[in-house]
């Protein structure tokens, strides 16, 4: 039983690693004043792209680093269509999302049921690694220039632009950045924790990542807590189906997101601590 | 108002309805040409698969009732996306909707005591409360709680999918499919007539073009459909004009999630006769559907082009996947290249571009180009 309990933590905070790594990564670009709702499609191309290249090099080190390239790919799209173009942010995410899932899955195919003969050596290393990383990102976001100006062209893009910064270069790099962690993240999926590529692998863990920025409120810290609470609860889902139905186990994420969205949640208006200018593209001279 | 060159860029407001075919058409032909890539990676060459592709749909009689046949879904489902998308609820949910009402709507073909005279009916109705049911709980969640709509109707969506799921592997299997996670086949009485010799259910079809009337009607003439409009403009602008947002998102909500549930009851009782492996039963239309409606650009009678379409795409699917041997995934690649396309083509509806050679008169003042009001998501929030 001890061992039982031990061996789901263990893989609840494995399960929690590409979570919060995704997760970090939306938070930044949701603090820039981007939403993407990529995020799924982004670790969807990350997962593959890992595997592929880490199945052909036999490096799965080589084939993340691959993972964060795909997904940024993925993120400069989005933000030339929503930060260039100034169109929709929801539906330019919902369209990478669907190109996602459909290009792994066109190109995965000759890759569905391949061993991985060396995978990601140390998961557990890789988890703690993560932690510091959250640690680095929000000592960043909160301790720094950097940080402040990511913040601020999310919550008052005019102001930071009279002081001579580039609104849409800071929005560009807080999205491709967003785009190479959910990236690693997917790509740690399918090298590391579950070595192997099956098309839609991510099950919704991007939705997930997004929701965890949101009841997060934008905060990398609470970001990791979250991460690891769904990854165990992931986990769990699967783990338990030796006692219960599986369909009602896998449910569960899903419908445990909802309410902890509606738990955190502020009564009326807006979502807590919510960038001010999220989603609303910044045109200089506009109000 | 800006020059370059010869060629004078201004704003309008109001695009022509040409103007707007027009560039739609454009974003569909930059997607397919977007998507030869994949074609020319697969060893087939883009313009024969092209060839094919529109011999094996829109000339070939026995593909076009298919095409209708999928038309039907895309349109119930859309026109209740438009509303949605009208009243600024970004509901990403259909998908879950469809699979809600086809479940409510088997309940009643299966397990309810309704006499068969009344099982059509009831189905219906029953497929419109399930429907509406789950686009009401994440509207209630929004208005209430503020929680992200995006996210509870994508949560949806994969809770009706693993509902749908565990009925088939479980309480609801059919003792006559055996090993297989199916219902029984719903009894005669269940099943909704089809057009001789096509897959078209044309109960509902006529259901999806009435509803579709009915919308462009409510939104151009009655009360609601003025209070839904002056919302989609702007939530500040509908507070001061005493609009209720509560009261027009929840009924937006309930009608469009309704009118998806009806798209599940026509899945599986003009087409399956039975529930079975979500999967199958919807196919991704509740996504499709995103792109109906924004195809439509807002108007509920032109989703009925767009639903056919998109039923083009579908069918595309399939004889991709026999005449060319490509995985029908092309589709899901093609359906996000047109998405990409069609809101990146956005900006280009509110400009026109005039040939001016320069005269003497001194160049006007630069005006700051100015937002084309696609309405961002967070705008009015």
């Amino acid at each position: 039983m001890e061992e039982w309990v031990l061996n789901t933590i263990i893989r609840g905070l494995a399960l929690g690693t590409p979570l919060l790594w995704a997760a970090l990564g939306e938070v930044y670009a949701e603090r820039s004043g981007v939403v993407n709702l990529g995020v799924e499609g982004m670790m969807i191309l990350g997962a593959f792209s890992a595997f592929a290249l880490a199945q052909t090099t036999g490096n799965p080190l080589l084939g993340l680093l691959l993972a964060a390239g795909a997904g940024a790919a993925g993120a400069l799209l989005h933000a030339f269509v929503t930060i260039t173009l100034r169109a929709n942010q929801y539906v330019s995410g919902l369209a990478l999302t669907m190109l996602g899932l459909g290009l792994s899955a066109l190109l995965g195919r000759r890759w569905e049921g391949l061993p991985l003969l060396e995978t990601l050596p140390e998961v557990s290393a890789f988890t703690y690694l993560s932690l510091l990383l959250a640690v680095a990102l929000w000592f960043v976001l909160y301790h720094t220039r950097w940080g402040m100006v990511v913040r601020s062209a999310g919550e008052a893009p005019a102001a930071v632009d009279t002081l001579g910064v580039n609104v849409a270069l800071v929005r560009y790099l807080a999205v491709v950045f967003g785009g190479a962690m959910a990236g690693v993240g997917g790509g740690f999926l399918s090298v590391a924790y579950r070595p192997s590529w099956t098309e839609g692998m991510t099950n919704g863990l991007g939705w997930i990542a997004i929701a965890i920025a949101i009841f997060a409120s934008w905060d990398p810290l609470r970001a990791v807590a979250g991460a690891f609470l769904f990854g165990a609860l992931f986990h769990l889902s699967f783990r338990l189906q030796t006692w219960v139905a599986p369909e009602p186990l896998q449910m569960m994420p899903f419908a445990f997101t909802i309410l902890v969205l509606a738990a955190t949640a502020r009564r009326g208006g807006r979502a807590r601590g919510a960038p001010e200018a999220l989603g609303v593209p910044y045109v200089r001279g506009e109000r | 108002m800006m020059r370059i060159g010869p060629l004078e860029v201004e704003r309008r407001p109001d695009p022509p309805v040409t103007w707007v075919l027009g560039v739609s058409l454009l974003a569909i032909l930059a997607a397919m040409a977007a998507s030869g890539v994949i074609f020319w990676s697969h060893g087939v060459a883009p313009l024969r698969a092209y060839g094919v592709i529109i011999r094996g749909t829109l000339f070939n009689v026995r593909a076009l009732p298919e095409v209708v046949r999928f038309a039907i879904p895309l349109l119930l489902a859309g026109v209740g996306l438009v509303l949605a998308f009208r009243a600024l609820f970004w509901n990403i949910g259909a998908e879950g909707q469809i699979l809600a009402g086809a479940t409510a709507a088997t309940w009643v073909a299966l397990f309810s005591p309704v006499p068969d005279p009344l099982k059509l009916p009831a189905m219906f109705l029953a497929g419109f409360l399930g429907g509406a049911a789950w686009g009401f709980l994440p509207a209630l969640l929004k208005l209430r709680l503020a929680v992200n709509e995006v996210i509870s109707t994508l949560m949806m969506n994969y809770i009706a999918l693993y509902l749908v799921s565990w009925l088939v592997h479980g309480p609801w299997k059919g003792p006559q499919m055996r090993g297989f996670a199916f219902t029984d086949e719903f009894p005669p009485a269940a099943q909704i007539p089809l057009l001789a010799g096509t897959r078209i259910h044309w109960v509902t079809l006529l259901l999806g073009i009435l509803l579709a009337g009915a919308v462009a009607f409510m939104l151009a003439r009655t009360r609601l459909g003025f209070e839904i409009r002056v919302q989609g403009e702007s939530l500040d602008a509908a507070r001061y004009a005493g609009i209720d947002p509560t009261r027009t998102t929840l009924l937006v909500m309930l009608f469009g999630g309704g009118a998806a549930g009806l798209a599940g009851v026509g899945e599986v009782g003009g087409i399956h006769h039975r529930l079975l492996d979500p999967n199958q039963i919807s196919l991704g239309l509740g996504y499709a559907a995103i792109i109906v409606a924004w195809l439509a650009r807002g108007s509920p009678l032109a989703a009925v082009l767009t639903a056919l379409f998109l039923g083009v795409v579908f069918t595309s699917g399939d004889v991709m996947k026999v005449a060319l041997q490509m995985p029908a995934r092309v589709t899901d690649v093609f359906n996000g290249l047109i998405l990409f396309w069609l809101i990146g083509s956005e900006r280009a509806l509110y400009y026109r571009v005039r040939w001016v050679p320069r005269r003497e008169a001194p160049a006007p003042l630069p005006v700051p180009d100015a937002g084309a009001g696609s309405g961002g998501p967070g705008d009015g929030e």
